[in-house]
């Protein structure tokens, strides 16, 4: 009669208790240094904001009183970023409209699924590395080195694979009935792909290459001698082809520094940084949440 | 697709839209194969740029740790130590924080509603740039550890991986904050191999008596064990390749030392700090350094790949 309650001291019942106290205290060791990180960035990093921080040069390291603003990093990063999708969105759709659509699961297609899975894993700086050798050291691009078109080009070698996963993907989620439809009113090919399936699938692409964008904006390794850093503010077309500042950059030679003045400089872009991060992607999560539940 | 794609091949259509159809697939195929071509022409160039310094130092390069520019002297055994130490350290205390934390979130102690919001906050952290980690490295994470650190070379002095007086920045620093980037992958992999594991496993094994955690350790981890193998194997090939945070935080020192409390290297940070100012001969001796890297991390990359379609769950 006893054996149908509940007992405490039965050593199933002290051992199940033992692993879940375990794996709540595991989880509390993960989430609270999180937590903590997060708060600390953004308050340290919000009260160093200032509307000087969005339109001064930064100084140079030396003079501890007055460190300047970011607005050369700012701006790179846009540049730099926008440089990288302009190279990466098409390239990545394209592949992925051909992996879903067009491909037949062949050695072919195969080949290329591994292969983007593989450049994912790439590690950063090698892209940084692969671009110094290709266009920074053969001053292939007009003659000039570090520039901002040469980090941009690193930068979209990280894009690239994540860009064409989400556009396979994405892909492969429309309903086939669509496509057959398409196809059945007389359609060509072409016509089904930007008509029919893009647009449906127009969303979970959207959401995918922009949390793209938004990984890459973050990244420094690539840039550090591809890029390189500049002080200076970005005044015209002709930039593009001189060392490019970047707000992530700034963070790496600014948090080195021994003054106090650049030191919250990179605070300041990192909360810049990590505000307009974080904001992306949880207005993308609630997008997508968004999507599945009105389908 | 292709069998109902046969139906319309003997209708007529205009030649041009015809040839707007061949040209749209012909460039759709062009593009996906660049990733190809990139992928093959990072091995291909950085070997080819590492070549002078391999033929000269040979695999003598992977176990001397000299690096002196001025002699042309060059090994990169530091560096390559480094890496691995760093990477296999991080995921040894990341292992067992991640599924810890994974299955934490995947059971029912909690409302769901918490567990999600728990689950999608370190989904976000991955997202946090690792030049930013590597601030708060140096600012927070260093200043905090210090006493902890001076506590554990005088107590634990006399194990050789915690022989030196701790200065400052150190590669056990490194550690902790690649495991603080490596979390995130680790749980939320976790947590969605741990989430595929069907349903009626778990009723079948709570129907037969087993407790909470008897189904835990012998039905749901099993099962979901190749799932988080894969994630773990990623969060290697990650960890191998983290450049920023770990140059920022580890010291940049190529003076080999067994201890954990001293500074050290990693393939990535030293691509980073001398890549920029680097010519001569060093400059291939850099690029054959991050051949090494790049053979590492693709051996992971395939392995965990290899892993995932070899024992995907089938049911």
């Amino acid at each position: 009669m006893n054996s149908l309650y509940y007992q405490k001291r039965l050593s199933r019942n002290i051992g199940d208790k033992f692993f879940t106290s375990l794996s709540v205290i595991c989880a509390l060791i993960a989430i609270l240094p999180l937590i903590f990180l997060v708060t600390y960035i953004l308050i340290k990093g919000g009260s160093q904001i200032t509307p000087e921080l969005f339109t001064l040069e930064p100084n140079p390291p030396g003079d501890d009183l007055d460190a300047g603003g970011i607005n050369p990093a700012l701006i790179g990063t846009l540049i730099i970023t926008t440089i990288a999708s302009i190279i990466a969105i098409p390239v990545g759709v394209g592949g992925g409209i051909y992996l879903a659509e067009y491909s037949k699961g062949g050695a072919f297609s195969r080949f290329i699924r591994f292969g983007v899975n593989v450049l994912a894993g790439v590690p950063s700086i090698i892209a940084g590395v692969f671009i110094y050798a290709l266009i920074v050291s053969t001053k292939i691009l007009f003659g000039s080195m570090y520039s901002g078109l040469a980090g941009g080009m690193a930068l979209s070698i990280l894009m690239l694979p994540i860009v064409i996963k989400t556009t396979d993907e994405g892909l492969k989620l429309v309903p086939n009935e669509l496509r057959y439809a398409s196809l059945g009113v007389g359609a060509s090919m072409y016509t089904t792909i930007l008509k029919v399936t893009l647009p449906s699938a127009f969303r979970s692409i959207t959401t995918g290459v922009v949390l793209g964008i938004a990984r890459a904006a973050g990244e420094t390794a690539p840039l550090i001698f591809t890029a390189l850093f500049s002080y200076y503010y970005i005044t015209g077309f002709g930039d593009l082809f001189y060392e490019m500042g970047s707000l992530a950059v700034l963070i790496y030679n600014f948090a080195l520094e021994p003054y106090d003045a650049q030191n919250k400089l990179a605070w300041a872009a990192s909360f810049i940084l990590v505000l307009s991060i974080l904001s992306v992607n949880i207005f993308s999560r609630i997008l997508a949440a968004f999507t599945e539940k009105t389908k | 697709m292709e069998e109902k794609l046969t139906l319309f091949k003997n209708r007529k259509r205009f030649g041009i839209e015809k040839n707007i159809d061949i040209i749209f697939k012909n460039t759709a195929l062009v593009l996906s194969s660049f990733v190809a071509i990139i992928l093959l022409g990072i091995i291909l160039v950085v070997f080819f740029q590492s070549f002078e310094s391999f033929s000269r130092y040979g695999l003598k390069f992977l176990v001397t740790s000299e690096w002196n520019p001025v002699k042309d002297e060059y090994g990169a055994f530091t560096a390559i130590y480094g890496t691995l130490v760093t990477s296999f350290l991080s995921l040894l205390i990341t292992i067992p924080l991640g599924v810890g934390t994974a299955i934490f979130i995947t059971e029912d102690f909690v409302p769901k509603v918490v567990r999600e919001i728990i689950g999608s906050f370190v989904e976000l952290l991955a997202a946090i740039p690792s030049v930013v980690l590597g601030l708060w490295a140096i600012f927070v994470m260093e200043p905090f550890f210090r006493a902890f650190f001076v506590f554990l070379h005088n107590f634990f002095g006399w194990i050789p991986l915690f022989s030196t007086e701790p200065t400052g920045r150190n590669s056990l620093l490194a550690i902790l904050i690649l495991v603080v980037m490596l979390l995130p992958i680790v749980t939320s992999i976790a947590r969605d191999s741990l989430n595929q594991v069907p349903k009626k496993l778990r009723n079948a094994a709570y129907g037969i008596g087993a407790s909470r955690w008897k189904t835990i350790f012998s039905v749901i981890l099993p099962a979901a064990l190749s799932g988080i193998m894969a994630g773990v194997l990623l969060a290697l090939g990650r960890a191998m390749g983290e450049t920023m945070a770990v140059t920022m935080i580890i010291g940049n020192s190529n003076a080999f030392s067994w201890s954990l409390l001293s500074p050290g290297y990693t393939i990535s940070s030293m691509l980073a700090n001398q890549f920029g100012e680097a010519d001569g001969s060093q400059v291939s001796s850099l690029f054959y350094a991050a051949f090494v890297l790049m053979i590492l991390s693709l051996v992971v990359n395939i392995f965990a790949q290899w892993l995932v379609k070899k024992f995907s769950l089938k049911y």
